[in-house]
């Protein structure tokens, strides 16, 4: 199994549409996907039309009380499965911190039985610095970062680079991704241009801020399905084919 | 579809399928939003084959075996009777020919089926072509919660014989309420709504057992054991008429198998049926009118001799693997010349064999004697006195282990190996004879007596063959000589194969003392005393 987690320290930069877009197309390539909605706002249970509620809440699951297979639903589409977001992972780091021993790798131990059964698991972390993005970042493979073309965006990539390349043992590929760039804005096109050039793992797939993407909120469905001949749709597709090999050295 | 928790229906389509459709669907508006699915996974036509041997090896073993067409190719399921996978493999094609296990790509069905299935080949038994419709059933969210699954099979038995005819039915509609995961309750209560529309009823058989039902075919309707219908009161003449025609049905049952060359096994039966009607003629003979015995003895000894030659060449071919696989001295490929002559052989036989079986004697052989027969059962007045089925079959049993009992005694360290081939003769005669009379025995002494027959049998077997099969490969190397087929090293390699066979004649007959003993010494006798008096 290979998992990837879309994580930004910012919200609203485009994780959850990157997460729900690249897990179907995981799942339409045939490969058996899982997207954990990690996000107590259960943006991406919403868009799969999956009531955002797991029995016993986030403590059944850390505790373990309830495993993650018992809360899996079956999404529309073959092949991928949602662990659905509730409203009590709001105290995840707390339930994590009580944990035992080890609290930054919890969500990689959970994960660890879903190998058999999938060959793609997405995280969609919740925007914070916490100890569930620590979590998140030692379960994952690939860390996607969606990134808005700003200077202070970069120093943030910096900054997790930085910090995954402190951990001891196994670190995440980071591959970051400039999403919701508006062509018409020279600085969006200043930045991406230089950074790509000037960093290796940066996607050469921009996302562009597209009002279709806007649109899965009202048709509760990833683009690639609604939309499919869409250029978001199409910009999916790439980034999708770029993020399963190995960042450029 | 990929969900878990099938739920099985079939419906009536006796008011026509869109209308049983309909009804369905509207009692499933109850609680979803019922959208068709067109493209979805599974939907579209499917083919399937379910394969077996002539003899039913798969389902006996309680298997059943499908090949799923797909675009290119296909794949090989193998599952238990109630449906549980066991294995699968994907196959580039299913050649349209019957074909045998071990011509399979390596692969985990391949594996679990060749020892099961060889020499036997698999044959089609029902083709399937599903058009499928998928529905999906949404909750108030507009989200998918179960989809109905419903698949129109037809099905077709393909015809026994390239002349006849294949068999078409058309199953009922059947309705599958598929999971999604997650979702148990959604499609517990979409079972429960398809339940209560009339005409709608739960799937009691799989779609194989259904279409077998639909086509009337009988799953397992071939044995190649007697299991004559006879009582122990039966009229002697009325049972022997009973097994000749029994007899005479597998016989006839293997000859289309035999001329298309499916596989070696048909031929193997028929012959097995020809060798026991002959001993029955030959012991049970008596009973018949005057005049029959004689006639036919004369038919069936030139059917019998007719299907030698194929039939031996078959043995060595069938062994050739094991044969080369003995070798020490010699490679296996010095034998490949012998192979190949064998193989030319095998093709010349099989021409005059075939052009026996359609000729105008066979014709007349299983035609007359079926009239001959029919005559005898349902015509024999009670005018005679006769015995019964079962003073025939103990007299006759008795004098058969008595005839043993002597010979055997009589053979020393000594005796002429025509001693044992004798014997071999008489044994075969004794367990014929008890195979045709075991619904008239004691279950459990006759499986005493036919082990330690069997025992014997196969010493004597044994020794038998290795002679005959040495005598051969002398034979074949003047005829490849002759024929200018035959290097050296082929010479040299079959010279090695004569000496182990020479070697397992030796074997076999050191092993004869203590298989006879255990056979007509004092507690044979007994087991025999048992199985023939115990019913006296």
């Amino acid at each position: 199994v290979k998992i990837f987690a879309t994580y930004n320290i910012k919200g609203g930069v485009g994780k959850t549409t990157a997460a729900v877009n690249l897990a179907y197309l995981s799942a339409a390539d045939g490969c058996r996907t899982l997207l954990w909605d990690l996000d107590p706002q259960g943006a991406a249970s919403f868009l799969f039309r999956i009531k955002p509620r797991v029995k016993g809440g986030g403590k059944a699951l850390i505790r373990g009380t309830k495993t993650l297979d018992d809360a899996i639903k079956g999404t529309d589409f073959d092949h991928l499965d949602l662990l659905p977001a509730d409203f009590t992972y709001r105290n995840m780091d707390l339930l994590l911190d009580d944990a035992g021993a080890k609290p930054t790798r919890k969500l990689a131990r959970l994960l660890r039985p879903m190998a058999a059964e999938y060959d793609h698991v997405f995280l969609d972390c919740p925007p914070s610095i916490s100890l569930v993005s620590e979590n998140v970042m030692h379960a994952a493979d690939v860390l996607l970062v969606p990134l808005i073309p700003t200077t202070l965006s970069v120093r943030t990539l910096d900054q997790l680079t930085e910090f995954v390349a402190g951990f001891s043992g196994r670190r995440p590929q980071v591959w970051a991704f400039f999403s919701m760039v508006d062509r018409r804005k020279k600085l969006h096109q200043e930045i991406t241009k230089d950074l790509q050039a000037e960093r290796t793992g940066v996607a050469a797939t921009p996302i562009p801020a597209l009002s279709m993407i806007e649109r899965m909120s009202v048709e509760r469905a990833p683009v690639t399905v609604f939309a499919p001949r869409s250029v978001a749709a199409r910009a999916y597709r790439a980034l999708w084919a770029e993020v399963q090999q190995d960042p450029k050295p | 579809v990929t969900a878990t928790g099938l739920r099985e229906f079939v419906a009536d389509t006796a008011a026509g399928e869109d209308s049983s459709l309909a009804a369905v669907e509207s009692a499933l508006s109850q609680a979803f939003t019922v959208r068709q699915e067109p493209g979805a996974a599974g939907s579209g036509t499917h083919r399937r084959t379910w394969l077996d041997t002539f003899d039913w090896r798969l389902y006996k073993a309680g298997l059943t075996l499908r090949f799923e067409q797909a675009r290119r190719g296909g794949r090989l399921v193998l599952s238990k009777a109630d449906g549980t996978p066991q294995a699968e493999q994907p196959v580039t094609s299913w050649p349209r020919r019957p074909g045998l296990a071990e011509d399979l790509p390596p692969g985990p069905v391949r594996d679990r089926i060749l020892v099961l299935t060889s020499p036997r080949a698999l044959l089609p038994i029902v083709r399937a072509v599903s058009t499928v419709t998928v529905t999906r059933l949404l909750n108030a969210d507009g989200k998918t919660v179960a989809r109905l699954v419903a698949d129109h099979v037809m099905v077709t038995a393909p015809a026994a014989r390239n002349t006849a005819a294949d068999t078409t039915a058309e199953l009922p509609l059947r309705l599958t309420v598929a999971e999604v995961r997650g979702y148990p309750s959604q499609a517990r209560k979409a079972a429960g709504l398809l339940a209560g529309v009339p005409g709608v009823s739960q799937a009691s058989q799989s779609v194989f057992t259904a279409a077998l039902t639909a086509l009337g075919r009988h799953p397992a309707d071939y044995t190649s054991g007697v299991e004559a219908e006879i009582t122990a009161t039966m009229p002697a003449p009325v049972a022997v008429a009973r097994l000749l025609l029994r007899l005479l049905d597998t016989l006839e049952l293997n000859v289309p198998g035999v001329l298309s060359d499916i596989d070696t096994e048909f031929l193997h039966d028929l012959r097995v049926a020809v060798r026991r009607t002959r001993s029955a003629i030959k012991l049970l003979g008596g009973v018949l009118p005057a005049g029959l015995a004689e006639h036919f003895t004369t038919e069936f000894k030139w059917l019998g001799d007719a299907t030698t030659p194929v039939r031996d060449l078959d043995v060595h071919l069938l062994g050739f693997p094991a044969l080369t696989g003995q070798l020490v001295a010699a490679s296996p490929a010095e034998l490949e010349p012998l192979r190949a002559f064998l193989a030319r052989r095998r093709a010349r036989e099989f021409r005059r064999l075939a052009a026996a079986l359609r000729g105008p004697r066979f014709r007349a052989i299983t035609q007359d004697w079926r009239k001959a027969l029919l005559e005898i059962r349902d015509v024999d007045g009670p005018r005679r006195r006769r015995p019964s089925a079962v003073a025939l079959a103990l007299s006759t049993t008795a004098r058969a282990f008595r005839r043993i009992a002597a010979k055997g005694s009589a053979i020393t360290t000594d005796s002429p190996p025509e001693a044992l081939h004798d014997l071999r003769k008489r044994a075969k005669e004794l367990r014929y004879l008890l195979e045709f009379f075991a619904p008239l025995h004691d279950p459990v002494a006759y499986r005493k007596v036919v082990s330690d027959l069997k025992q014997l049998q196969d010493c004597l077997g044994e020794f038998q063959d290795s002679e005959v099969q040495r005598h051969e490969i002398h034979d074949l190397a003047d005829a490849m000589l002759a024929e200018r087929a035959a290097p050296a090293a082929t010479l040299l390699a079959m010279g090695e194969i004569a000496a182990k066979l020479a070697l397992s004649q030796a074997e076999a007959r050191a092993e004869f003392a203590a298989r006879f003993a255990r056979f007509a010494g004092p507690a044979g006798q007994e087991r025999v005393r048992v199985l023939l008096e115990g019913r006296a």
